[in-house]
């Protein structure tokens, strides 16, 4: 047994011997260096040294469609620029009113219908998986057929407001309304993403002991009572970790609303992303978006840390 | 056993030893847009493929992501393309930044002269610094925006008298912009064919070039010029001035009163829809299309064409392309064979026939050449009168500003003409100072 003590002599005895005296001679430290070395280095090459990079890059002038020109340190030049742009706050706040009211909606509906599945029904299994195909399919596909639902012509949409309101279905457009247009991709991303927040509220109320809502009977708990009591507030880390993934993602949304509305109408739905990355890949200020993606960055990561601090506070209550 | 090795090991040997250079010398990858033309050059390049045996590859992308595409695989110092007929505005960027072989020499050498193509073409597809004898193209693509109308429904005896009691002229293809808003009001709205039609399809897209290309066709006819001064980039009192914001007024006011509705990010594609459907009466469109929609066996024989309309001036927003050398080809014999056997008038007369648009004078000074096809004089016109948008290195931050503000403006209904030009102008300047010209 005293050959197997350590890691390193296991791994040798499961080695060919040339390769395992070499492996005697290494400690456990070094042994398990080896085996996480790939991994690290694959994370400094893909997520470390790019993010450097563009650090470096956010205080220079670099243009990617310029490389002839010569490479000129300008400070903070592009923060200031950036955080002094009237259009960089307006698609700021394009991406907060969509941020708020996509995970509002999400969070109130996807908890709704957990409620609701959670209760045994006949056919709960079938509605279940219907309710989830929306969050299955690709943004691309679900931004190119909602285009076609919002068409004022020929769109489905238009036809089922017209049929409820008596508007004429041809007299609004979704994509084309600067009013409209907002909530128009609000509407996609809350059809498409609710029953994601739905599945995770669900395991949240699965998770409660069924005891604990038999004992509330005993005491004669009103179900309002038992639901605010103990239903919701056991249920509260799950619905803040919904919270948390579906913030994060709708931050830097782009895919389904660039299909969309490509960011408009004018800059109506251009959200931060999409301004990003038409500072990057279509004007090529590589600098000026460097800087873009690293203030984006910290807003993400500031908040996010914020946001999990207080979840931890929740879930040791 | 060991037979069997020796053969795989011989047969290995032989696929490493092989030199990769005589696969690529006999085979060319030419990049494009995914369109209409695009498909006549395939059918030409066979006859290169015959002649010299090099096989031709096409990487072609959709106009949307044309530009972006091909931009970032020059950035990116790709080997994706041998040949590149790349839109005329990258010229500049390309030229600067030695994306593209400039071709003096080859020129010089194989008597290839710049003389036996329309000007306007030279000037606008291979010049850089524009206007000097510095050629980093061929102009493979002569292109304008221009207009295709129902003729059927123009040629209606109702609607025409309709017309002519309601505006005291006849209805025909309008001459200017302010008889184009009064013919699209006319078939605003109206019912032909048991269907509800509108009056015209304009660009209004967003995410690439639409808007400007469509704005710009009214805004040149009025007058827009983006300096006072050629080269001095003295923009204030010419992107701005009071034709440059009548232009554009005009262009807003079409797309609100006459297009259908939904159209608001439309572009080549759904132009074409919208036409094709019998949805509107007119549509704007690059010349390009226009073989393509002649021969369209449901609209094909009811389509009529016309050049863009004038106000102050006769103008057309340009269009088409040059074909270029890619600097970092592995083939560039086989390239400039290709620009060589383009540039002969036989192949440039039968690039005409199968839908291209040759600029070479041979084709367009040919006695027959206006009544080869219904819309060769209308081309021929446009072309005498074509103006094209910036073609600095800077040019995609120029035409993202522009799009902007212009689709702000237009769709969104944000400011007034004037605020949206003042706006570019300050956009312009930034860029300019960025860029070190001003």
């Amino acid at each position: 047994m005293s050959d197997f003590n350590s890691i390193a002599d296991r791994a040798a005895a499961a080695t060919p011997p040339a390769i395992a005296r070499k492996v005697r001679g290494l400690s456990d430290r070094a042994i398990a260096w080896l085996f996480i070395a790939p991994t690290i280095v694959l994370l400094l090459a893909i997520n470390i040294f790019p993010l450097i990079w563009t650090v470096y890059l956010s205080f220079t002038n670099y243009a990617s469609n310029r490389p002839n020109r010569p490479v000129v340190n300008v400070g903070l030049k592009w923060y200031q620029d950036i955080l002094g742009s009237p259009e960089i706050w307006a698609s700021m706040q394009a991406t907060a009113h969509f941020v708020f009211w996509t995970i509002l909606l999400q969070t109130v509906i996807g908890f709704g219908l957990a409620y609701l599945i959670d209760r045994k029904f006949r056919g709960h299994a079938f509605w279940t998986t219907v309710i989830l195909i929306p969050m299955m399919l690709s943004p691309a596909v679900v931004g190119n057929f909602w285009k076609f639902l919002y068409q004022p012509q020929i769109g489905l949409f238009n036809y089922i407001v017209s049929f409820f309101t008596g508007i004429p279905p041809s007299s609004f457009e979704m994509l084309g309304s600067v009013t409209l247009a907002p909530w128009a991709i609000i509407i996609v991303d809350t059809w498409m993403w609710t029953p994601y927040v739905m599945l995770i509220c669900l395991a949240g109320l699965r998770s409660i002991p069924d005891y604990i809502h038999e004992a509330a009977e005993v005491d004669r708990a009103s179900r309002w009572r038992q639901f605010w009591s103990i239903t919701l507030p056991m249920a509260l880390p799950f619905i803040m970790l919904a919270v948390l993934f579906r913030g994060i993602e709708n931050f830097k949304m782009f895919d389904m609303v660039m299909l969309l509305t490509g960011g408009g109408p004018g800059s109506t739905t251009e959200l931060a992303s999409i301004a990003l990355k038409r500072q990057a890949f279509e004007a090529y200020r590589t600098g000026y978006s460097s800087a873009f993606a690293i203030i984006l960055f910290v807003v993400v990561f500031g908040l996010a840390n914020v946001y999990v601090k207080a979840l931890n506070k929740v879930k040791q209550r | 056993m060991k037979k069997l090795l020796a053969g795989a090991s011989a047969l290995a040997a032989a696929i490493a030893l092989t030199p990769i250079s005589d696969a690529q010398a006999d085979e060319l990858t030419l990049c494009w847009a995914a369109w209409d033309p695009a498909n006549a050059l395939v059918e030409l390049s066979k006859d290169f493929t015959a002649q010299t045996g090099t096989q031709m590859k096409f990487e072609f992308v959709p106009w949307p992501n044309f530009a972006d595409r091909m931009l970032n695989e020059l950035n990116s110092g790709g080997k994706l393309c041998d040949l590149l007929i790349g839109d005329s505005q990258w010229i500049g960027g390309s030229a600067e930044n030695g994306y593209y072989v400039k071709l003096n020499d080859f020129f010089d050498k194989e008597g290839i002269s710049m003389d036996d193509f329309a000007p306007a073409t030279v000037y606008a597809y291979s010049t850089w610094p524009k206007g000097t004898p510095n050629y980093w193209a061929l102009p493979a693509m002569g292109d304008a925006n221009g207009w295709f109308y129902r003729k059927d429904w123009f040629e209606n005896p109702d609607l025409m008298a309709e017309y002519k009691s309601k505006y005291g002229r006849d209805l025909a293809p309008p001459k200017t912009w302010a008889e184009l808003k009064d013919t699209a009001e006319f078939f605003q709205g109206r019912q032909i064919d048991g269907k509800t039609v509108y009056g015209a399809a304009i660009f209004t897209e967003r995410a690439s070039e639409g808007i400007t290309m469509g704005a710009t066709s009214a805004l040149y006819p009025y007058g827009f010029k983006y300096e006072n001064t050629p080269g001095k980039y003295d923009m204030e009192g010419a992107v701005n001035s009071a034709d440059a914001v009548a232009g554009l007024e005009m262009y807003k006011e079409i797309y609100k009163c006459c297009t259908p509705p939904g159209y608001t990010d439309s572009y080549m594609g759904e132009g074409l829809d919208a036409f094709k459907s019998g949805q509107v009466a007119m549509m704007m469109n690059w010349f390009a299309f226009m073989p393509g929609m002649a021969k369209d066996e449901n609209v094909g024989s009811k389509t009529g064409f016309f050049v863009n309309p004038g106000a102050k001036i006769e103008a057309s927003t340009l269009g088409g392309q040059g074909i270029s050398v890619v600097a970092n080809t592995d083939n560039m014999d086989g390239a400039l064979a290709y620009i060589k056997w383009f540039a002969q008038p036989d192949v440039q007369k039968k690039w005409w026939s199968l839908g291209g648009y040759a600029c070479h004078n041979a084709v367009l000074n040919d006695p027959g050449f206006k009544d080869s096809q219904p819309f060769a004089a209308q081309f021929l016109e446009a072309m005498n009168g074509v103006q094209d948008f910036w073609q600095e290195p800077a040019y995609a931050q120029l035409l993202q500003a522009m799009q902007k503000r212009l689709h702000d403006y237009v769709v969104a209904d944000t400011g007034t003409a004037k605020e949206a030009l003042d706006g570019l102008i300050q956009d312009w300047t930034a860029i300019f100072e960025e860029e070190g010209k001003l």
